[in-house]
């Protein structure tokens, strides 16, 4: 069953580059022009708005949205001391992350000055949790990164993403850029492929969306959790029979800041509720 | 577009990588699945076999889910709720699941009001088929089809 | 195994005789006992909720039973006819009998 997925996976792709782009969203969707001048489409969409009602409903009510308990856990997380110095993240985060809090979630990864070097948001949390608590890293997946990210980008939520790449964040955008369109795996696509040349074209029974990450961390039904973009940027890497890096790798932290700038001027979602 | 060509050669290579790779992705067997017998029944159980009556029950279900692992299902009965008269029961069925039964609600006249929302999952298109049972010991139900999409990616 | 919360939602406070609605949710996976463990290939025992139970001050008012067919983290609403003010209690029974409770106040007007 999985072959057929696959092969009507890549025949579908075909047909949607033989027939005329279907209208992706209905009308009430917020289409924003790139904020930059070189960004490669005239238009910038929310994954949000590739979704139908059964969806978008649960997003729109905090309480539906199961990705609501992963931060609520995180809320708790945030207060709690934890480490050696009997600091909590509350207490320390701002400073390691260099921006205020409700400003994280929409600037983030972003060069960091401590780390000197372009880091997620989960590699300040942990930098702040080994340094400024003397605690112990949490695991990229695990329920409580997952929860604290989410409860922190959370605190952004409604504000428009707006990583920076220039200056001494280039180098990692610019990395970002190639991973973005290189092509991999044994079905040799590049993330262009899918969410730049046939973003509104069905992938089987799928609509394809930007790719856009504003949303992040957030609640997958197929997961029937929350994951990370990391995570997402694997699935996608399998998707493709491509070998996924690992979490936290620098090239994901590289395309993450290429694929948020791509979505910059977008609202943060997180936590967003996805298929 | 300029990856047609690319997409229109699935070779023999590229098929059996597929293949392979399937065999890595998590298959539970393959399930048998309900029908309209193992629904028919199940009511027969839970009425013995009296008359069912249709109207009066009020669906919300996605004519199309884009996936069927949380699909919305709601339903809203028309009862005064009194001590007298209200809805007792009501069982949620659906018959392309490997088993009917999705879930079963018990009602009280303190509620006011007879409705109810959850999440099912849902294996693929299906009818699902919602019994209330009354405090008299009549029975009405409801039913809709739910189409289920399965995701290129995301499935 | 993640760690299982609820969350309810009940209006703190509600006239006489309002219908209000009460919503609520638990992170759990609700394992049907059909999936795989992906790294052993072993089946992945059933474990679902099995009940939610509402009572308001002692007395059950709505009682769910929820079947594998439910989705992970179950989500339930339903509605109450405010009559006088008290507290909700929320049970969750899980598979193997464990419990998980949560309690809301109510001020009727």
């Amino acid at each position: 069953m999985r072959l057929a997925v696959t092969i009507t996976m890549a025949l579908s792709l075909i047909a949607g580059a033989a027939f005329a782009k279907t209208p992706y969203h209905d009308g009430t969707a917020e289409v924003i022009k790139p904020v930059d001048k070189n960004h490669p489409l005239d238009e910038v969409v929310s994954g949000y708005n590739f979704r139908k009602a059964m969806i978008r409903d649960v997003q729109d009510d905090d309480f539906e949205n199961p990705g609501m308990l992963v931060a609520d856990h995180g809320e708790e997380l945030w207060d709690t001391v934890d480490g050696s110095a009997g600091k909590s993240l509350s207490q320390v985060f701002e400073g390691c992350a260099e921006v205020p809090l409700d400003v994280v979630g929409s600037v983030y990864p972003r060069f960091n000055n401590a780390a000197s070097k372009v880091i997620s948001l989960e590699q300040v949390i942990n930098m702040c949790r080994e340094t400024a608590m003397g605690a112990k890293p949490y695991k990229w997946e695990s329920r409580d990164m997952l929860g604290i990210t989410a409860y922190v980008r959370m605190q952004s939520r409604g504000s428009r993403v707006n990583v920076a790449v220039d200056g001494k964040a280039s180098a990692a955008f610019e990395r970002g850029k190639d991973l973005y369109y290189k092509r991999v795996g044994q079905l040799d696509m590049s993330c262009a492929h899918c969410h730049e040349d046939n973003y509104g074209n069905y992938i089987r029974a799928d609509m394809l969306s930007q790719g856009n990450i504003n949303g992040f961390p957030t609640y997958r039904l197929k997961w029937n959790g929350v994951g990370s973009t990391h995570r997402r940027f694997r699935g996608c890497m399998k998707n493709i029979r491509a070998k996924p890096l690992p979490y936290g790798h620098e090239d994901y932290v590289a395309l993450e800041l290429y694929t948020a700038w791509r979505g910059n001027g977008l609202k943060v979602e997180t936590p967003a509720y996805r298929n | 577009m300029k990856q047609t060509t690319q997409f229109s050669s699935i070779s023999r290579r590229h098929a059996l990588a597929m293949l392979s790779a399937a065999g890595a992705v998590v298959l539970a067997g393959v399930p048998a699945y309900a029908d309209g017998a193992a629904v028919a029944a199940k009511i027969k159980g839970l009425t013995g076999g009296r008359s069912v009556g249709e109207g009066d029950i009020e669906l919300d279900l996605p004519e199309i889910a884009e996936n069927g692992n949380a699909v919305k299902v709601a339903f809203s009965i028309n009862s005064p709720m009194t001590v007298d008269n209200y809805v007792k029961a009501v069982h949620v069925m659906a018959d392309g699941n490997p088993t009917p039964d999705v879930a079963s609600f018990n009602f009280t006249p303190a509620m006011g009001a007879c409705s109810a929302s959850t999440r099912m999952r849902l294996a693929k298109t299906q009818n699902i088929i919602v019994l209330a049972e009354m405090n008299d010991g009549s029975f009405k139900q409801a039913q809709a089809t739910v189409k289920v999409t399965i995701g290129g990616c995301g499935g | 195994m993640a760690k299982i919360k609820p969350r309810v939602k009940v209006p703190k406070k509600a006239a006489a005789g309002e219908i209000v609605e009460i919503k609520a949710l638990i992170s759990h996976p609700m394992h049907t006992g059909r999936g795989k463990n992906k790294k052993t290939g072993k089946k992945i025992p059933r474990k679902i909720i099995n009940k939610f139970v509402a009572s308001f001050d002692g007395q059950d008012v709505f009682t769910a039973n929820f079947e594998p067919a439910v989705s992970a983290n179950p989500y339930i609403a339903f509605p109450f006819k405010a009559s006088k003010s008290g507290a909700f209690t929320f049970k969750w029974v899980e598979d193997g009998g464990a419990e998980f409770t949560a309690s809301k106040k109510m001020t009727v007007a």
